[in-house]
């Protein structure tokens, strides 16, 4: 007899919003976290619910996105009723700031794109220049020339969103293990059986959730998941009064207070450390951005890793070589929740994906036969 | 509940804690001249607004905030005192000025 509905291998955002997902429907998951040692991309990640940057040339992730950040707010509802805990989600739209005319230009370019790829479905942005943002946003700098804008832009504080993600899990029966490391899969179709932490957890359904470790975990069960970390590097200064009232992709004020200033990629491995030369970079495009930030001072850097697929696109695929078995990954843990919770939890129940989540399956990594 | 342990052979300077110009020993730090001198809570926090005051005193916990000789957000702890400092609550969030 099997202990679970389903097995859930992660318990940081993607994780934990499946397995909460799951919960919300009835079911029993039991969710398997590795401890302190893992990458653990959601305690360092920026916080966006970002629309305006997913998606050149994929509709369907434009989509998919979209459809995220339309959840966002029921999601952030339903954890709030259900925990008590506030995630911080704020939906005042966004905007993209440019420099130069040049990336202003590359930045009308991009959006005239996503608005022709998102077909009926419509997109709908602005392009401002610099007087109509300075009215938007008084603070920026005398070198911004211009930005684009969508309304459906957010932001939310990343922690408080996991630990309201537990806690909801918890509350509607599920259950988290932390410290258990995966040491044993035994798989077979709709029949799950996992050794972590000196324990043993069946179920007839498997959900890898695990962020990097899905590559690992992924093979196990048939699973190709060819994800690599992309190093992330973030600054955040003291808390200081409200100054920015919309989230920038580059720099948001929390609710608290605090600024946080992101948005660096780097090839790094598995070092989540931090480089002087990217803090620089990031500080000094900021300062250019908001002249006030140089009087402001920084508490803390950090270093983090996003899961990062060869396209960048999540991914979403059952194990055909083992159905029952799932994996859930992308680099947009944050905005995806309220899809992974309200949309995806389904999907595993069905035990089948949709067609609009086509464009995210495995088949699109193999090689294709020499004709 | 604690002592104060004053050597009183030591140096003296003349500092300003919330307006109150007042005498410590060359050793004290600001948080230390705040914690003699400022009358229960030291600032209030930047989201409720309630009261706090210094705590681990060794640069870490950051309860210790406070606007010293005008700058807002300092911690008091890491900051020794000199003739003439100025050392103020901390009043929730600190300003901006673009």
């Amino acid at each position: 007899m099997p202990d679970f509905d389903a097995i859930v291998i992660g318990g940081g955002l993607v994780g934990t919003a499946v397995a909460y997902g799951l919960a919300r429907r009835g079911k029993k998951p039991v969710v398997l976290d590795e401890g302190d040692i893992a990458h653990r991309a959601s305690r360092g990640n920026f916080g966006l619910v970002w629309v305006q940057s997913k998606g050149f040339g994929v509709p369907e992730y434009q989509r998919w996105t979209r459809r995220s950040s339309d959840a966002w707010a029921e999601f952030s509802t339903d954890l709030l009723s259900e925990t008590g805990i506030a995630s911080g989600h704020e939906r005042p739209g966004g905007v993209t700031i440019c420099l130069t005319e040049e990336e202003l230009d590359k930045r009308r370019r991009l959006m005239e794109q996503l608005n022709v790829e998102a077909g009926e479905t419509q997109f709908e942005y602005e392009m401002l220049h610099r007087a109509e943002l300075k009215k938007l946003i008084p603070a920026i700098g005398p070198e911004v020339v211009g930005a684009s804008f969508t309304k459906y832009d957010g932001h939310a504080n990343p922690l408080y969103t996991l630990r309201a993600l537990h806690a909801a899990l918890l509350k509607r029966g599920g259950r988290y293990v932390p410290n258990a490391r995966v040491e044993r899969i035994n798989a077979a179709p709709n029949s799950f059986t996992i050794t972590a932490g000196g324990q043993t957890y069946s179920a007839p359904k498997l959900v890898l959730g695990a962020g990097l470790g899905n590559k690992v975990l992924g093979a196990i069960v048939g699973l190709n998941v060819p994800v690599r970390p992309l190093r992330g590097q973030i600054i955040v200064t003291e808390r200081v009064q409200p100054v920015l009232p919309m989230p920038t992709l580059m720099i948001r004020q929390t609710v608290e207070g605090s600024i946080m200033i992101g948005e660096s990629r780097e090839e790094a491995n598995f070092d989540d450390t931090t480089s002087p030369e990217i803090v620089h970079t990031l500080a000094q495009r900021a300062v250019k951005t908001f002249p006030f930030l140089r009087n402001v001072r920084i508490v803390r850097t950090w270093g983090a890793l996003r899961v990062m697929a060869p396209d960048g696109l999540p991914i979403y695929e059952q194990s055909r070589e083992f159905p029952g078995a799932f994996v859930c990954t992308c680099h947009s843990g944050v905005t995806l929740a309220a899809a992974h919770a309200l949309h995806y939890a389904q999907y595993v129940i069905d035990g089948t994906l949709p067609p609009e989540l086509a464009r995210f399956s495995t088949k699109r990594f193999d090689v294709r036969a020499a004709a | 509940m604690f002592a104060l342990l004053l050597d009183d052979t030591e140096a003296r300077v003349t500092v300003i804690v919330n307006g109150d110009t007042v005498s410590v020993p060359t050793s004290f730090t600001a948080a230390a001249a705040m914690l003699l001198y400022g009358n229960g809570a030291t600032r209030t926090t930047a989201i409720s607004g309630e009261g706090r005051a210094p705590y681990c005193m060794m640069g870490v916990c950051f309860e210790c905030l406070m606007e010293i000789n005008g700058e807002p957000n300092q911690q008091g702890c890491l900051v020794a005192v000199s003739e003439g400092m100025r050392i103020n609550r901390q009043r929730g969030k600190r300003e901006v000025h673009e």
